[in-house]
């Protein structure tokens, strides 16, 4: 287990640094930071001078390293537009993207294992094309569209949830739903993959022969062997919803980490770009992280097997 | 030598007809089919100019309100352009698309999974690592920000994800062509003195086409949706393009009085890329007929 810890952190660590090399230098490519600082009316003089003065002028790769020396010690520099720590602005608005995050992820939990589990036991039956239908419609359905029709229905039509806002559970609601959909076809149809694969082993038929009670068989043997695929996606479903939460965010006015990155795109707000990047990107490699030391200990053939 | 050949030529013709037969039972990739089928050929045959505005003529209601005309079935929208012209237009947008980028990520993932799968060792590392890296940039975010910061447009949306979306083949490549690589007539071939590339277009290549185009056809769906969304934030497509993620964009403003507006083009992409998926999961069925859905 402790071989393969440390091979998963190191390879997480290079990723990061990967990534956030990449991303970095792709943000610098695709826009000019001083002609933004300086404003459209500035003279080439002016933008010269904004170039020296914050040390645009240097080489790429030394302004990199420049910039990753101050955001390891949790420091993003300035934001353009607000003239304020970029690092204040995201602590500020990291918690609403976790509350939708969790609870949208909790969401497609809550619903999709069970459905697996319901739809594995009884394959082709009306329950289970009924979940299948429900899923490949959830894949195809465009999230900023639906969480519209969702405001449409219960905040226009019902009158029943608040459209807009942070703060109660009511205003929770919708962004749940919206976010937490669209991972649930994936988490049902996995689980019920593995729950059909795991019902017809070996293992399964022996449990059931030595005399363990359905119950036993369904949760001991059966799904603790069929989550594992699951544990993965999940994580890697999670990772999306920190991208998801940008469409989302804007549609119900939550003022989280993926509202601001919207928002600075559009200011051209480059330290706060960079830095809401390199933040969702490493919390997806944590979060995969977390997930393969999870699945590690749960299937004792992977800390073997060593990193795929 | 004609003798066998022969026997070879029949056989896959006789594979084909079967192939053929099964598709044509299977429910999901016939429909599928016949909506992206009927899609494209609305999207050549558009009626009205999508682009005119009337401003007399703004925000006209649909036929099926009382006061609705057969002038614009689907009504007009905040600039009084004709609605219905518009929804077909907007299939262009996303079918171009579509199938402009998944060519580019196609070949990049197919290239490195073919790579990693087929030589192993240090390549495979390289590439599994390069696999990890881009799964843990945001397509969302990053396409955005690039977008964003570079300009939006039709050209740029369709490289940017066309750089983006590669990672799937890469992964679905990598693992076939191992799988392949290791039978006997890829020994064979390599025996006979065939170089690698040979080996790769006329051994390992025809093998792989069928997983190819299961992983494309769910490609496009995806960047017909993420099109949609970057539009739908003002950092895709740009107006007056009528793109289907722009055109729900810019009726939100009218949504409590026109909520149309909103829930047609919504609708118009949920079938497109419903559409695509049912082709892409009946492709896969009929590719791989015994494995258990």
């Amino acid at each position: 287990m402790l071989t393969y810890t440390i091979k998963r952190l190191l390879l997480a660590g290079l990723v990061t640094l990967t990534v956030s090399a990449i991303s970095f230098g792709l943000l610098r490519l695709s826009g000019d930071v001083a002609a933004a600082l300086a404003g459209s009316d500035a003279t080439s003089a002016d933008v010269e001078y904004l170039r020296r003065y914050y040390g645009l002028d240097r080489p790429l790769p030394v302004q990199y390293l420049d910039w990753l020396g101050h955001a390891v010690q949790g420091d993003f520099g300035q934001s353009l537009y607000f003239k304020q720590p970029v690092a204040g602005m995201i602590r500020e608005r990291l918690p609403v993207t976790l509350t939708i995050g969790a609870c949208g992820i909790l969401f497609a939990i809550i619903l999709g294992i069970p459905l697996g589990v319901v739809a594995a036991l009884r394959p082709n039956s009306w329950l289970d094309r009924a979940a299948l239908t429900l899923a490949v419609c959830g894949q195809a359905l465009p999230s900023f569209w639906f969480a519209l029709l969702l405001i449409l229905l219960f905040g226009v039509m019902l009158r029943w949830l608040p459209i807009a806002g942070f703060g109660s559970w009511q205003q929770l609601v919708m962004p749940t739903i919206a976010l937490g959909y669209h991972a649930l076809p994936a988490i049902m149809r996995l689980t019920r993959a593995g729950m059909v694969e795991v019902l017809r082993s070996d293992y399964v038929r022996s449990a059931y022969a030595k005399g363990v009670g359905r119950p036993g068989v369904l949760f001991k043997h059966g799904l603790r062997n069929a989550i594992i695929p699951v544990v993965s996606l999940t994580a890697v479903q999670l990772g999306f919803m920190l991208g998801g939460s940008i469409v989302i965010e804007s549609v119900f006015a939550l003022h989280g980490i993926g509202h601001l990155a919207w928002q600075s795109i559009s200011r051209r707000d480059l330290p706060v770009v960079q830095a809401v990047v390199l933040i969702i990107s490493c919390s997806y490699v944590l979060i995969t992280l977390l997930a393969d030391l999870m699945n590690a200990s749960l299937d004792p053939r992977i800390r073997v097997g060593g990193v795929r | 030598m004609s003798g066998p050949a022969e026997v070879q030529s029949v056989a896959a013709v006789l594979r084909g007809h079967d192939r053929l037969r099964r598709a044509l039972r299977h429910g999901g990739l016939v429909a599928g089919a016949a909506a992206v089928i009927a899609m494209v050929v609305m999207a050549l045959l558009a009626p009205h100019d999508p682009y005119t505005q009337n401003l007399a003529l703004r925000m006209v209601n649909p036929i099926w309100h009382a006061d609705g005309t057969w002038q614009h079935p689907l009504g007009t929208d905040g600039l009084g352009r004709d609605y219905l012209s518009r929804l077909i237009y907007g299939s262009r947008i996303s079918l171009l698309i579509g199938f402009g980028c998944v060519p580019i990520s196609g070949l990049i993932g197919s290239a490195l999974g073919v790579a990693a799968g087929y030589f192993g060792g240090q390549t495979d590392l390289a590439v599994v690592f390069m696999i990890t890296t881009r799964l843990s940039m945001l397509v969302v975010l990053v396409a955005l920000a690039v977008v964003g910061l570079v300009g939006g447009s039709l050209t740029v949306v369709v490289a940017v994800l066309g750089l983006l979306l590669w990672d799937r083949f890469a992964v679905v490549m990598r693992a076939a062509v191992q799988q392949i690589r290791g039978l006997e007539y890829v020994a064979a071939a390599e025996a006979a003195g065939s170089s690698t590339l040979r080996i790769l277009v006329r051994s390992v290549l025809p093998n792989v086409l069928d997983q190819l185009l299961v992983v494309a056809t769910l490609k496009v769906a995806q960047a017909v949706l993420l099109e949609a969304a970057l539009s739908f934030l003002g950092l895709g497509v740009q107006p007056p393009a009528p793109s289907w993620g722009l055109m729900v964009s810019e009726a939100k403003e009218h949504m409590f009085f026109s909520p149309w507006l909103i829930t047609l083009p919504g609708a118009a992409l949920f079938t497109l890329v419903l559409a695509i998926n049912l082709l892409g999961d009946g492709l896969r069925d009929v590719a791989a007929p015994r494995r258990e859905r």
